[in-house]
């Protein structure tokens, strides 16, 4: 019979399927942060049970790091108390543990990869919805909840009813100024926030093919934004080489037997989806949203859609607008931007963070813009220093921060003050997500960095 | 951490007819720095509750005396975004045990079912006639019959079925959860990962 890249992996990590009830599925590699394990190790602990393969588990600190003078202790002490217990849990366990000042240190979704801790083929999970990240090698990988961190950690399973299958075709090429984040956030903003619950979403066609790795990751990583489980991209030989010698991925004779398996690892012609969706790349601009849900995006130069015109009750649509401070029918370009924040584990990658330097080079920042600069990890960091990124953000006036999540969520102390507008590469642009009262508009790197150099929403194609 | 069993649940309910309510407005990120499940109720949709100087935003409906009860009836689409089971912690401690809505984001959901939260989603006709008896009357009560799968009005004895499949529905009649099915698995989890290749 014909299967899905997502039905071989998925059926392969089966352990046991219950009738009317969900699988037990065997998890291969399971990534943990500071803010959802603690709990997850305490009733571990009630329950006098132990962790069953620390091996393949991998502790890194993200979500409530400061990010900048990392070399000094935590100020914030609650934010140290959920250090220290990720720090003496995995020490406790013989988990390893990148805690802050670590060199390996940064967002559980930008080193997973930079590791080779994320594998074509592989079943990954980790307390963060945007776990879907690690989809773009091939892997089965999503977000799960602290009871089922308690699962893994001693079982190595969580007991999931397998979703439903979707697959989203991109056809064509992008146009000038197109990135991936803005392929992701048109597909949001046509499916809505809750138009892939419920599926497992295979991307599929040229735009992805042609795609890097880093920008394949950015689409997968937003794939819970339109409601999906995850997001998955059949591995290639661009996956292969980004892969290859890193520090977790098989090695000699282990690399040819899993070559072996990786290159079987793609959807069969004639396999049927529960629904399939086709896009045409050409018809998609740099993108951003204006409301307070990922899928209230709008093509940069569109106005504001009026609330007849969208899909879901008024009264939301009117509640949402009010909160930004918005009108139905006004243009997005040339709104005021208080701040701008580059990061995340959507686009805190060396990629953006080279789109982010292609337009501020030869500029400078705009004195009513607060610009943070967060890269995702120390290796993201030091290729920035490399390349020569960091002379062309200085010089534009820019600062880079140490890494971590940052300003995406407000837990640690980047967060925006009530009232201000940044415009972010981030993932979430819900009510005080960056702050409370504060203002998202969720864009690309280049989308961000023009806005950075003229201080309203500006369209990256008049700077490239 | 297994939890209290789920048979018959009659109370009142608590209206929130807002579409795509996030785990953010549910429990804000900055409430989430425990390191011990406690204390979480209080900061249920801090946001919505409470204004920056602390101080009760009277307008929103977990501040009005006139609605309370066991159950939150929400809009479409909720508990969309983070895998924070903060979000159903919260929920649970606050003193609900069932969420009601025509559509639940899918991590929320499952979180929900983990901790002994019972998620029921009805027809959006279905959730509009519940929202316009409690409007009709605040003191109205629904009556969640997990054995049979249904929700019923009682004071007109409207009724809808919902589903849940048999593993989760007898996980919580009998308050047992996956921990307890896992653990008692090990030797056959044990066979199946010494056979993966990484």
């Amino acid at each position: 019979m014909s299967t899905t890249l997502f039905d071989k992996v998925w059926d392969s990590h089966v352990v046991r399927k219950i009738k009317d009830g969900p699988d037990v599925f065997f998890i291969d590699r399971h990534l943990i942060h500071e803010v959802t394990s603690p709990v997850a190790f305490l009733g571990l602990k009630s329950r006098n049970n132990t962790v069953i393969y620390p091996e393949r588990t991998f502790a890194t600190a993200d979500h409530n790091t400061p990010t900048i003078n990392q070399h000094l202790p935590v100020e914030d002490p609650l934010s140290a108390n959920q250090l220290k217990a990720l720090e003496e849990n995995s020490a406790e366990w013989g988990i390893s543990h990148w805690g802050l000042g670590h060199e390996k240190n940064g967002i559980v979704h930008v080193v997973g990869p930079e590791y080779g801790i994320t594998l074509p083929g592989a079943t990954i999970v980790c307390g963060d919805s945007h776990t879907s990240t690690h989809g773009a090698f091939g892997a089965i990988a999503f977000g799960i909840g602290t009871s089922e961190v308690e699962m893994v950690l001693t079982s190595q399973c969580i007991m999931q009813p397998k979703p439903k299958k979707m697959r989203i075709n991109i056809t064509g090429g992008l146009g000038k100024g197109v990135t991936p984040k803005d392929v992701a956030l048109f597909i949001i903003s046509k499916l809505t926030t809750s138009g892939a619950t419920g599926y497992f979403v295979e991307y599929s066609g040229d735009v992805f093919k042609q795609m890097s790795m880093e920008g394949r990751m950015t689409v997968c990583n937003l794939s819970i934004e339109m409601g999906a489980r995850g997001g998955i991209i059949a591995p290639d030989e661009k996956t292969f080489e980004y892969v290859k010698g890193r520090l977790f991925a098989p090695k000699g004779e282990a690399w040819d037997t899993a070559m072996t398996y990786w290159k079987t690892l793609s959807t069969d012609e004639d396999a049927v989806f529960d629904k399939e969706l086709t896009f045409d790349g050409s018809e998609i601009e740099p993108m951003i949203t204006y409301g307070t849900n990922p899928g209230m995006g709008t093509g940069i130069s569109q106005n504001i859609p009026n609330a007849e015109d969208v899909e879901g009750g008024v009264a939301t649509y009117k509640k949402s607008l009010g909160y930004m401070g918005f009108a139905e029918g006004e243009a997005m370009i040339g709104k005021h931007v208080d701040y701008v924040f580059i990061g995340s584990c959507t686009n805190g990658r060396i990629e953006d963070f080279r789109a982010f330097a292609s337009i501020v080079k030869g500029r400078k920042k705009a004195e009513n813009i607060t610009a943070w600069l967060v890269p995702g990890s120390h290796i993201v960091e030091a290729a920035i220093k490399e390349e020569g990124l960091l002379d062309i953000f200085h010089e534009a006036g820019f600062v880079l921060r140490e890494p971590g999540c940052s300003a995406c969520l407000a837990m640690n102390d980047d967060k925006v003050p009530a009232g201000k507008v940044a415009v972010s590469t981030s993932n979430r642009n819900f009510e005080g997500r960056q702050g409370p009262g504060s203002k998202t508009l969720l864009a690309s790197p280049l989308v961000a960095a023009a806005t950075a150099v003229t201080g309203v929403v500006t369209d990256p194609r008049t700077l490239l | 951490m297994a939890y209290d069993k789920f048979e018959i649940l009659k109370s009142t309910a608590v209206p929130l007819p807002i579409e795509n309510v996030d785990t953010d407005q549910i429990i804000p990120a900055r409430f989430l720095k425990a390191t011990e499940r406690k204390g979480f109720g209080d900061n249920l949709f801090r946001d919505w509750r409470y204004n920056p100087d602390n101080t009760i935003k009277e307008e929103f409906v977990l501040n009005n005396p006139v609605y309370k009860g066991k159950i939150l009836v929400g809009g479409r689409n909720f508990g969309s975004g983070s895998s924070r089971e903060h979000a159903a912690w919260a929920v649970y401690d606050y003193g609900f045990r069932c969420v009601v809505s025509s559509f639940f984001a899918d991590i929320f959901r499952g979180n929900c079912l983990n901790i002994g939260v019972l998620p029921v989603q009805v027809s959006a006709e279905f959730l509009d006639i519940i929202y316009k008896a409690i409007e009709a009357d605040p003191t109205t009560e629904l009556e969640i019959n997990l054995g049979n799968q249904t929700i019923t009005i009682l004071e007109s004895g409207e009724k809808e079925s919902f589903d849940i499949n048999d593993y989760k529905k007898e996980n919580m009649l009998n308050g047992y959860d996956d921990i307890d099915y896992l653990t008692k698995m090990k030797e056959e989890i044990q066979d199946f990962a010494s056979k993966r290749p990484f």
